[in-house]
């Protein structure tokens, strides 16, 4: 059996300082993320939420910051009563100057066998991530149908 | 060909700011492949049966195969064998889909990679490489109207796991 995880990589053209403030900064998460704020001071061990139309989605804390190269975090979806039965996993952002790329690497780790949120995440990311690469490489992020976070589909569940 | 034993190995999915006929074009056409894909050339004749090539830019064909699903601009299935000696009596063949569906305003494109046996983590390893270098790629292009500029190293890890069972590999 594979490893429950999910994985997926992208190529961007901007700098790594740029997609770190991306990652980091409510300002523009709220702009590729279906008006999602990212709550932290970005310090290991502080708290981290992502908190999406005043609703707070999901929950973790701060593992590692190094700027802007790598960061990590907990994150418990809170939800669904589903979600927070499961135990919290891991999300890591690596970032890697690539030419005049970034190649972005996320990695979202430490699913139970059969995890609901690891089916919800993989539809998520792809859709997160590509409108933050259409944010950074063409100043408009894309208009995709919230349906396609996956987040309606772990609130019934 | 039935491909009803064929697994997914790699699924890779990106959103991209542009139509079904746009994506499908720019999957399908030597014009707008060679831009995104490292300047090589698809050449597809599209209905079911017809040949699937993909010409490297010294002017070999480094991946042919067939049509196996053709339903422009939602579905295309190909046999993607690279021309490398042994591969395709060792591995069995490659299916490539890919799906185009309408999000809102973009287009939600899926790639998969499929197989008809298990197939290790370090043959695979090439494939995780390039399809999100090749796909990120022709979403800028799409979108920008620029390609990305992303020199590939070759995937060492599974030139090697070739190597070793015997499948000839470029030098």
């Amino acid at each position: 059996m594979p490893k429950p995880e999910f994985i997926y990589v992208s190529y961007i053209e901007t700098t790594p300082e740029k997609l770190w403030e991306a990652l980091t900064s409510s300002k523009f998460t709220k702009r590729y993320w279906w008006d999602t704020s990212v709550v932290s001071d970005w310090k290991v061990g502080s708290p981290f939420a992502l908190v999406m139309d005043g609703t707070t989605t999901d929950v973790g804390e701060v593992l590692e910051v190094d700027r802007p190269r790598r960061l990590s975090y907990t994150f418990h979806h809170i939800l669904s009563d589903a979600g927070r039965k499961e135990r919290p996993t891991k999300v890591v952002f690596n970032l890697e100057p690539y030419g005049k790329l970034v190649k972005l690497t996320l990695t979202h780790e430490d699913f139970e066998e059969g995890s609901v949120i690891l089916d919800g995440i993989s539809k998520g990311w792809p859709a997160i991530l590509s409108s933050l690469k259409s944010m950074l490489e063409s100043g408009t992020a894309l208009a995709i149908p919230r349906p396609c976070l996956g987040i309606e589909e772990l609130s019934r569940s | 060909m039935n491909i009803d034993h064929f697994k997914p190995a790699i699924v890779y999915t990106i959103y991209i700011a542009s139509t079904p006929a746009k994506v499908w074009e720019a999957l399908t056409s030597a014009e707008f492949s060679r831009k995104y894909f490292s300047g090589f050339a698809i050449e597809a004749d599209l209905r079911v049966g017809g040949a699937f090539i993909a010409r490297a830019p010294d002017g070999s064909v480094h991946i042919s195969g067939e049509v196996i699903e053709c339903d422009p601009p939602r579905k295309l299935t190909i046999t993607w064998n690279v021309n490398w000696p042994a591969l395709v009596e060792k591995l069995g063949p490659t299916l490539v889909t890919y799906e185009i569906e309408p999000s809102g305003e973009s287009v939600k494109l899926t790639m998969l990679q499929s197989h008809d046996r298990p197939i290790g983590d370090d043959i695979l390893s090439g494939g995780r490489q390039g399809w999100p270098a090749i796909l990120s790629s022709l979403k800028s292009l799409l979108e920008t109207g620029e390609p990305l500029v992303i020199k590939m190293e070759p995937p060492q890890r599974m030139l090697a796991a070739l190597k070793k069972m015997g499948i000839g590999t470029p030098s």
